[in-house]
């Protein structure tokens, strides 16, 4: 479960003064659902989701992550936490294992326990062909697969993903999809920021819409259709984000 | 503090990055290999360029003296000279290392010599050129000679004893032991060295921990973990501090060797040269370990200075840009060591860098100042300690952690 309150981040920047990453984001998030944050490039997406990750505090506001409060126990929120983005990269000189295993270790697991989930997570994502090679010399897909391993050894309840299909093809896309849609079947709560209309019309249960910082509009893709009364979601977004430039 | 995640952290760490090519060229390569070659290559060329100089028999001119044929006969018979026909234009064969020296004979000086009012020798030599320094010095032992023969003589014609022209004799005699010698002839070089070594085994590790992390994207996946900031500077920061102590490590085992080998070829080059033939660079074993001591603190505000200045960086292109001129600072008062004459004082003893070089100076000559050396250690600990909490702070902020 996810429950954020007026997230808000303010950044300083020499020359364009303060910026307002995010402002005043509030959103509601069930365990078994996907909740599809929609915004174009700069809109505050990775704000908001690094906020919930705990990786930025909020200049104001705060925000539950199951069950924890990420200003006051960022710690506990972030052993409950699997973050995925484009941008989360793995370490070139360790093998998929010890990569997996570093973030078991770092999340407390035990060894024994570890060395379980890891079989366990190289059996469901089928990594034993690569599991024992070094990161750099992995194909992408292999490495996308270590990635969601390294996000999921430590069994989080809720999973943060930030744009996660940014410059795959469309096999390794494919899988990622297919992977955030087992997540929600496992009933964890997931959070999934886009920029493509398709990708968040065929996976999320909620979608809202977030443009220079703050959240415009909220609802399923039909409750968005209906509002708008449009019947392409590119077109809901556009009236939604920036109600005078559309036309 | 959850010092497990602290483990964690540290063991990744170096096995990552014992696993790059280039930290164990950077940190376990160079000090151990390139260094000491270098400073063999050094010392052995410049004893070869010495013995050589030596061996070799000087071309003199010697300018007048027709009419002083024994002295003539005199200077070829002590075969240390290589008598040029005289010319007009010795000033230049000099420059141009034609010559290495030239003695002016005026005329009648054989003659005048027996009466005891010869005129006086002049020597020609061109100032700060070994080879030509050694001819004059030469042809100065060789007139000197001839003068005492002549003093005697003229003594003995007048039945006076030869102690009348000179009543006592003056010897020199080295009373430092042989450790001390070596230990002011390497003590200022030997840290200077290690000093030296602590920065670069941490510079490697450091940036590669802090702005290489940040530009391939793990910074943020290991931000994603639990442990927190404090356990990840920590883990980090110890394993730039093992960088910088590996090195010295590394360094020292093989100075030792080096210092073996090329205290041979001093020994070799300076034999049979009176008092300095006995500088034979010992070292004190236990100065050895009071350098290893104080070296601890260095290595530590050493490895928090480059992390921190690394950590600021968005790339490891630009920490090495603001890493390079961190070494000039560095050297400055590392260098001040070497000066001769520099004695270390109050004042000097809380200077970070220059307080340490000095005072490994003394120690490796055999001189322990207790109350510098407590000072000094705990100044230098503070000043890690507060370098290691900036890095800490300097974690903690958002604006330098994501600056990409």
């Amino acid at each position: 479960m996810i429950e954020a309150t007026l997230l808000t981040k303010v950044f300083h920047d020499k020359k364009r003064g303060e910026i307002r990453g995010a402002d005043g984001v509030s959103f509601r998030v069930e365990p078994g659902r996907i909740y599809g944050l929609l915004g174009a490039n700069g809109a505050g997406k990775t704000t908001t989701l690094r906020m919930l990750a705990t990786l930025l505090k909020p200049t104001s506001g705060t925000a539950i992550v199951a069950g924890y409060d990420v200003v006051r126990e960022p710690d506990k929120v972030r052993a409950s936490v699997g973050f995925l983005a484009a941008s989360t990269a793995l370490y070139g000189r360790l093998t998929a294992r010890e990569m997996i295993t570093y973030f078991g270790r770092l999340n407390g697991l035990d060894e024994p326990s570890l060395r379980a989930r890891v079989r366990l997570l190289a059996d469901e994502l089928d990594m034993y062909d690569f599991l024992d090679r070094r990161c750099e010399k992995l194909s992408t897909g292999m490495k996308q697969k270590t990635s969601i391993a390294r996000t999921l050894v430590h069994d989080p309840q809720v999973m943060i993903f930030d744009e996660p299909t940014v410059g795959l093809d469309v096999m390794t896309a494919r899988s990622i999809v297919r992977f955030v849609r087992e997540c929600r079947a496992r009933g964890k709560t997931v959070i999934y920021s886009t920029h493509v209309m398709s990708e968040a019309e065929k996976l999320c249960d909620v979608i809202g819409i977030i443009h220079e910082g703050a959240l415009k509009a909220e609802g399923t893709v039909a409750q968005l259709k209906a509002r708008t009364g449009e019947t392409d979601l590119e077109e809901c977004f556009v009236k939604l984000a920036c109600p005078g430039e559309a036309n | 503090m959850n010092w497990r995640a602290v483990g964690t952290i540290y063991a990744k760490e170096l096995r990552d990055l014992l696993r790059d090519r280039r930290t164990l060229v950077s940190t376990i390569v160079i000090p151990t290999f390139i260094m000491p070659a270098l400073m063999l290559v050094v010392v052995k060329t410049a004893s070869t360029i010495v013995s050589k100089a030596r061996a070799e028999i000087p071309r003199i001119m010697v300018i007048g003296g027709d009419d002083s044929p024994g002295i003539r006969a005199e200077l070829e018979k002590t075969g240390k000279f290589r008598l040029e026909r005289a010319s007009g234009d010795w000033k230049s064969l000099i420059s141009n290392k034609r010559v290495r020296a030239a003695v002016e004979i005026p005329a009648g000086f054989e003659r005048a010599l027996g009466s005891g009012s010869a005129p006086a020798i002049t020597l020609y030599d061109y100032q700060g050129e070994l080879k030509s320094g050694l001819a004059s010095e030469q042809l100065r032992t060789f007139f000197t000679g001839l003068r005492s023969r002549a003093t005697d003589k003229l003594l003995a014609e007048r039945g006076l004893p030869a102690s009348i022209a000179r009543p006592f004799e003056v010897t020199q005699k080295n009373v430092a032991p042989p450790e001390k010698v070596g230990g002011n002839l390497l003590g200022g070089f030997v840290p200077y060295f290690l000093i030296f070594l602590c920065l670069t085994g941490a510079m490697y590790p450091a940036m590669d921990l802090t702005a290489g992390e940040k530009e391939r994207g793990t910074m943020e996946t290991l931000l994603c973990c639990p442990a927190s900031r404090t356990a990840i500077v920590l883990g980090k920061f110890l394993t730039v501090v093992t960088g910088s102590l590996a090195s010295v490590a590394f360094s020292l085992i093989s100075l030792v060797f080096s210092l073996l080998m090329i205290g041979s070829t001093i020994g070799a080059a300076t034999k049979g040269m009176g008092p300095a033939g006995e500088m034979t660079p010992t070292i004190d074993p236990l100065g050895i370990l009071g350098v290893l001591a104080m070296v601890l603190p260095i290595a530590v505000l050493f490895s928090a200075v480059v992390f921190a200045v690394c950590l600021f960086a968005k790339s490891a292109k630009e920490a090495q840009s603001y890493v390079t001129p961190l070494v000039f600072v560095i050297i400055i008062p590392c260098g001040i060591g070497l000066l001769p004459g520099i004695d270390l004082n109050l004042h000097l003893a809380f200077v970070p860098i220059a307080n340490v070089s000095l005072v490994c100076k003394e120690m490796l000559s055999g001189v322990w100042h207790w109350g510098y050396i407590a000072v000094i250690f705990g100044s230098t600990a503070l000043y890690a300690a507060a370098a290691l909490a900036l890095a800490v702070a300097m974690f903690k902020r958002e604006g330098v952690i994501f600056r990409t």
